[in-house]
């Protein structure tokens, strides 16, 4: 759509950018300010340029936490995208059918995220769980709060659990958008069944693709809720991410400076890959589209 | 005599139907259409398992939860749906979700409409930036924020106020609700501004009486997305509130006590949290779907 130049249009604008500016700059300028700062109380305080940074950059713990967000949050995409595009074509497309299996997946993610985390412990605990019940029955000595494997796989099985479901809607809707008139040239053409997927639904769902994977990413990276009230970041810190660090430095540890140098490193961190990201599949869309001679 | 030698035609619409039969069988077999619906069968019997549990639970007292381990509830029970529905403590929890939620969809739904509407018609100076800067929001760890807002609201005597709930919340909902209509509404064509505007709307009845009802589904989808994003948050809610605006989220953090854990309690209020999901998604269904993908498809 061609728009009209007008710089009235800020006037529209004035109310939202107020609001998030008071709930967005403030804070994020507070959090700079104790950044380079060390605080001892309200009265003493010194500058401290980028001696945080530099504590927070070297600190293992944190490279750690890192290391494992990261594994976390690639091996959830590696899991929901595929799995989410399967299940969404699997998705009756109308009639009555469609409605249930559209609530009934979009269930998991209605649910405030440390009920998630309940409703997971609940349901893995060997006493009175039936997924934990069910594997000691068959014989494997399932814990979650002894062995670091089995938690790992119990935290990456309920965030599949919890956001498949945005996967497979985003990809449903995707679906539903493609005329019938591709399907039948398909069919004139004896296209196979990966023919058609190939070259008529997945380029059709890279949009909304797009939008998934990055929301996907985001909300991986910044997971708090489910494992915390799940595993409390144990055994051990073999499933503390970086939420879970921050928190309990910032408001367990009160350390202002640190947790502020890290939250700014954080919070660049999701952008850059996000970013990234985005300009990546940006660029190769254009790319597709210059060779299809479109 | 004649039946028994085959004429050409006979044998030509037999071999015809044969082959649409087997083409029929190739797209559209009964098996394939079986196979499909298994899959999807497997899958739904995943999501609802843990929840099913969760309220096979919710029915049970904490001396059989704990005693024995049976598929259903064997003396049934509300018991744990009683002792939450008669305590201030507990109710008032979902108040006060209730609550923050509500406030926020309001403040938010009310300052992007007229923001997004600004980004889908104009070109202004600064907006593809101003855009950016937006979406940037949406990817701040709630984390990081968590000091800063403490001591903001704190100073400003907002701390364990609904209304500094619903404000923290704004941080990732005006985004979210600017960038969902937008999509939206650029999907309305220009040409019905502009004769609007021939016909002599001014701008504000042209927005309230025309245009807000050309997207209501689009408004219908954001406000659900407000709503879930607000009624699942629980760290900004849980740090931001102590007694008198406390969310239900941070009261079930109650049930573990120095004699373990209240399972049947912990179990039905989960199931008393889920309950406002499943209204709010029963009136958009039809257009949940279009919503999900932002109203870009």
């Amino acid at each position: 759509m061609n728009k009209v130049q007008n710089n009235r249009a800020w006037f529209l604008i004035l109310p939202m950018l107020l609001l998030v500016a008071f709930s967005a700059i403030v804070p994020l300028m507070t959090v700079v300010n104790y950044s380079v700062q060390d605080v001892f109380d309200a009265n003493t305080r010194f500058f401290t340029g980028t001696e945080w940074f530099e504590v927070m950059l070297n600190d293992r713990a944190l490279q750690a936490a890192l290391l494992r967000q990261f594994a976390f949050s690639f091996t959830v995409l590696a899991i929901e995208v595929p799995l989410g595009i399967g299940i969404a074509l699997l998705m009756p497309k109308r009639g009555w059918q469609a409605s249930a299996v559209l609530i009934l997946i979009t269930l998991p993610l209605l649910i405030p995220w440390n009920v998630v985390g309940s409703i997971w412990q609940l349901f893995t605990r060997g006493d009175i769980g039936l997924m934990g019940v069910g594997i000691r029955e068959l014989g494997y000595a399932y814990n979650i709060t002894r062995n670091p494997t089995d938690a790992w796989a119990t935290i990456i099985l309920m965030d599949v659990w919890h956001w498949t479901p945005l996967i497979a809607l985003l990809c449903y809707s995707g679906l539903r958008a493609i005329p019938d008139a591709y399907y039948q040239a398909a069919r004139i053409d004896r296209a196979s069944k990966w023919a058609v997927f190939r070259y008529i639904q997945l380029p059709k769902l890279t949009n909304v693709l797009v939008i998934g994977v990055l929301l996907r990413f985001m909300h991986s990276f910044m997971i708090y809720a489910e494992p915390f009230v799940l595993t409390g970041g144990g055994p051990g810190s073999s499933t503390t991410f970086l939420s879970q660090t921050l928190t309990t430095m910032a408001i367990g540890q009160r350390d202002l400076g640190p947790s502020a140098a890290f939250s700014l490193i954080y919070f660049l961190i999701i952008l850059l890959v996000c970013w990234v990201f985005y300009t990546a599949i940006m660029n190769s869309q254009k790319d597709n589209t210059t060779q299809g001679g479109a | 005599m004649t039946s028994s030698v085959p004429t050409t035609p006979d044998s030509v619409r037999r071999q015809a139907a044969e082959a649409a039969a087997k083409r029929r069988k190739r797209t559209r077999s009964a098996t394939v259409r079986w196979r499909r619906r298994a899959l999807l069968g497997l899958y739904l019997v995943f999501v609802i398992l843990p929840i099913y549990w969760l309220l096979n639970l919710s029915f049970q007292s904490n001396s059989e939860i704990l005693g024995t381990f049976s598929f259903w509830p064997q003396s049934f029970t509300l018991g744990n749906y009683v002792g939450i529905f008669t305590d201030a403590n507990w109710y008032m929890g979902y108040v006060n979700s209730l609550a923050y939620v509500l406030i926020n969809m309001l403040i938010s739904i009310s300052v992007a409409l007229p923001a997004a509407y600004a980004f889908s018609r104009f070109k202004f100076i600064g907006d593809k930036h101003l855009f950016f800067w937006l979406l940037t929001n949406l990817m701040a760890p709630p984390a990081v924020f968590l000091l800063p807002y403490f001591q903001l609201y704190y100073s400003v005597g907002l701390f364990d106020t609904h209304i500094a709930v619903a404000l923290a919340h704004c941080l990732f909902n005006i985004p979210l609700a600017v960038w969902i209509l937008e999509g939206f509404m650029s999907s309305v064509p220009k040409e019905v501004d502009e004769t609007a505007y021939i016909d002599g709307y001014s701008f504000p009845a042209f927005f309230v009486k025309i245009f807000l009802p050309m997207i209501r589904s689009g408004i219908g989808v954001t406000l659900f997305f407000l709503f879930m994003f607000s009624w699942v948050e629980l760290l900004l809610s849980r740090t931001l509130t102590a007694t008198n605006a406390q969310p239900i989220a941070s009261i079930m953090t109650r049930t573990s006590t120095a004699s373990g854990i209240d399972w049947g309690t912990l179990a039905a209020a989960g199931v008393l949290t889920i309950i406002p999901g499943i209204v709010v998604v029963y009136f958009v269904r039809n257009h949940i779907a279009k919503g999900f993908a932002l109203g870009r498809t």
